[in-house]
């Protein structure tokens, strides 16, 4: 009994919201290693993409709760999650025709490519400030759980409740569909092999005859509807702020690099990597352990190796140990 | 210098000039002196970006642990935290650099094999809880004495200027353990590792209490210069003012920015001059052939990876410099006002604006930035209020673009940035 017990909390406060966490991640960093595939640079601007999207989505919510429109159980902004997508998908293709594409044409070093995505970073930061304001959002609707402690217990007879939130459940199923979908769409169509070949190998994709233009513009509607998803994901459930968005870019970037830059699955792997291991080492263990362990041998303390606040600390360590030991990754990133 | 670039730096003086005139002198002394601080980091910057081509975005962090510095140097010490924990932190944190060096030497000296993972694995977790064992009821003891008022060990009670140096070597050796790991390895990521370490150096500075009280900010930092009460209170110093016809009060707080001017200026042009000194030498030479081809200048025998662990440690020093300077201006160390945006980015965009590789144009970006950053606030007040100038009072869309007039400055900079990037990349003042 102790024993399922310390299960049941372990997955009631690591296993359920990191899997979440790391399903918001890896979406987050599925979009960071497209452009890096395709466009060569890593952008800057992806958090605040993140942001402006899921403010788009936030808007439409709004107007559609005012306008009596809801979506039963389900959270409202999953219907106007489309909205989200197209306003992102049009914004990021205007900013690529002003701004990205005159250096792709000049064929400039990735680097000044980062740079400009620095200065579209800052534009991104103000206007998402201006429309919707610095401050936290919370557009979260419907149904609040899944299973609720109370329920688990009843349900078992356990001392310990297992609650999953439906914004977690929803976020695992959505996650799940969207990379499907992604590895459906790079694998089987002819449009996903020609990014795949043009990451690959540029040159070689001119000369057949696959339209550079076209390319292009299909990877950054693919990210604006993965940066979209994965803010809105990760607004439900948490909250949306500006800033929390803007620091979203190290874990991000982190699961990207560590998984391998420009690997779609390298990705993912890296999201969970680093969302498990966030929520492990900065979880207070004393529960668990006062479960598992003998009486005398049982905690006086919480337990927790790290302070939640040093959680950028746990991204970082996993970068840097990668980094030393796997330059590449951990599935030899190259293209997708 | 060309006479172009004479005009720029007159057109900044004009700026400042222009806003003492029309708003009041104690602004533009703010601009004046923030903007010198500003043109330091610039440097430290320049020096890595511009000549050798380094990606650093964790100048935040630096000039973090500049402005840490300080207070360990400059704050009167708790004798009373001392004596319930001080010696047993230190040991504490002596005890985890021991283990980490152990865990190196233990993969060092064992052979290829699963032993040497597991033996250092095993190692550093005996390691971990012995480290917190000693570390963490130290750190208890300290935080529980008087935590209203001080509650962590204090500084070393020293002058204050002595905390620059000290600054910059701090930066320096949190420069050293990042360029040992992150240097070498792809330009990128470089810039995740800067941006990481800037992003943890936060955040130590505001959960370890014991060191810098976290988030009740450390304030009252000694000054270098004379205090304005003091001043008000000195009947010589009244008798001058009023002899140039100035009111006292505004006369001290002018007195005072303008001995900071002076100090943070005196920093300024010995640096410009080592900078530029270094630029000319065989040194930049190397540096900028590194920069420019890595190869053909390893084919020449330069030892590349060196060469850069050497440039990232001493830009990394300057902007440590820059953080105890501006901690030394503000007195008071208030972690959570360190914005990634405000203090990396926005130096990053003094240094594209100004010109990378040319210390001149990272001065100019420096002072003309930082004057957009301040004013851009009133002027889009002000066009805000034109705008909004039609509209009914009280209207919700009215109040909403009135309140967000704060964020202006975050699109203009991006605007300049991405302006001066397509039709001047090499930046006002470019490289020569």
């Amino acid at each position: 009994m102790d024993f399922l017990n310390a299960l049941v909390a372990f997955a009631n406060f690591v296993l359920v919201p990191a899997t979440a966490y790391g399903a918001q991640l890896a979406l987050g960093a599925l979009g960071v290693t497209l452009i890096y595939a395709v466009l060569r640079f890593s952008n800057f601007a992806h958090g605040d993409t993140m942001a402006f999207g899921t403010m788009v989505t936030i808007l439409v919510t709004w107007a559609l709760q005012a306008a009596g429109v809801s979506f039963g159980p389900l959270p409202t902004a999953l219907l106007a999650l489309p909205f989200g997508i197209a306003g992102t998908a049009l914004m990021v293709l205007g900013t690529d025709r002003l701004v990205y594409r005159f250096y792709r044409q000049q064929r400039a070093k990735p680097v000044i490519l980062v740079i400009v995505s620095m200065g579209v970073m800052f534009i991104l930061n103000g206007i998402v400030r201006i429309i919707i304001g610095p401050g936290e959002q919370n557009f979260a609707d419907g149904e609040r759980f899944i299973v609720t402690a109370g329920e688990f217990r009843k349900m078992t007879g356990l001392s310990e409740g297992l609650a999953i939130r439906s914004t977690q459940g929803l976020t695992i199923v959505t996650a799940v569909i969207v990379v499907a979908l992604l590895f459906w769409f790079l694998t089987y169509t002819r449009t996903g092999k020609s990014m795949r070949a043009f990451s690959d190998n540029e040159d070689l994709a001119l000369l057949s005859g696959i339209n550079p233009e076209r390319v292009v513009a299909i990877t950054w509607i693919i990210v604006a509807a993965l940066a979209t998803i994965a803010g809105v994901l990760y607004g439900l459930d948490k909250s949306f702020k500006p800033f929390t968005y803007f620091q979203l870019l190290l874990p991000i970037f982190a699961s990207a690099i560590v998984g391998g830059i420009g690997s779609p699955l390298g990705a993912i792997a890296g999201g969970f990597l680093i969302a498990y291991s966030e929520v492990m080492v900065t979880y207070a263990w004393k529960k668990v352990l006062t479960y598992t362990l003998p009486d005398n041998l049982a905690p006086d303390g919480l337990v927790q190796l790290l302070s939640t606040d040093y959680k950028f600390a746990v991204s970082f360590v996993i970068l840097v140990i990668v980094l030393l030991f796997r330059p590449t990754g951990l599935f030899r990133g190259k293209s997708i | 210098m060309t006479m172009r670039d004479r005009a720029l730096f007159a057109l900044v003086a004009l700026l400042i000039a222009g806003t003492g005139f029309l708003q009041s002198w104690n602004a533009a002394l703010f601009i004046l002196n923030y903007g010198l601080i500003s043109a330091v980091m610039a440097l430290g910057v320049n020096l890595q970006w511009g000549y050798a081509g380094l990606f650093n975005i964790g100048v935040m962090g630096f000039s973090a642990l500049g402005g840490l510095a300080v207070v360990l140097i400059a704050m009167p010490p708790v004798p009373e935290a001392w004596a319930a924990g001080g010696v047993r932190v230190w040991a504490g944190l002596a005890v985890g650099l021991g283990v980490i060096a152990g865990a190196i030497a233990i993969w060092r000296k064992l052979g290829k094999g699963r032993l040497r993972g597991i033996a250092m694995i095993l190692w550093l977790i005996a390691g971990f809880f012995l480290y917190r064992a000693i570390f963490d009821p130290a750190v208890e003891a300290i935080e529980a004495i008087d935590p209203a008022a001080t509650g962590y060990l204090g500084g070393l009670g020293l002058p204050v200027l002595i905390g620059w140096p000290v600054g910059a070597l701090l930066a320096a050796g949190a420069a050293w353990v990042i360029g040992k790991t992150a240097l070498g390895l792809r330009s990128d990521y470089l810039a995740i590792a800067t941006l990481g370490i800037a992003e943890i150096i936060i955040a130590v500075l505001k959960n370890e209490d014991w060191l810098s009280r976290g988030v009740k900010n450390v304030n009252g930092i000694p000054r270098p210069v004379p205090y304005e009460v003091d001043l008000q209170s000195s009947a010589e110093f009244v008798a001058r003012a009023q002899d140039l016809g100035l009111d006292p009060l505004t006369a001290s707080t002018i007195f005072v920015k303008l001995l900071y001017a002076g100090l943070f200026a005196l920093v300024l042009v010995v640096l410009l001059w080592l900078c530029e000194k270094a630029l000319k030498s065989p040194w930049g030479r190397m540096m900028r052939a590194i920069r420019d081809n890595e190869t053909a200048a390893a084919a020449m025998g330069k030892d590349v990876t060196r060469r850069h662990l050497q440039i990232f440690i001493l830009g990394s020093a300057i902007c440590g410099l820059a953080g105890a300077m501006m901690i030394t201006y503000d007195s008071q160390l208030t972690p959570s006002s360190f914005q990634p945006l405000r203090f990396t980015f926005l130096i990053w965009v003094m240094v594209i604006v100004g010109g990378s590789g040319n210390n001149w144009g990272s001065v100019l970006g420096g002072f003309l930035i930082w004057f957009l950053w301040v004013q851009v606030e009133p002027l889009g007040a002000w066009l805000m209020g034109v705008i909004t100038s039609g509209m009914a009072d009280g209207s919700a869309l009215k109040t909403h673009l009135l309140d967000s007039v704060a964020h202006m400055r975050l699109l203009t900079m991006g605007v300049v940035l991405l302006v001066v990037l397509r039709f001047s990349p090499r930046g006002l003042i470019p490289e020569r």
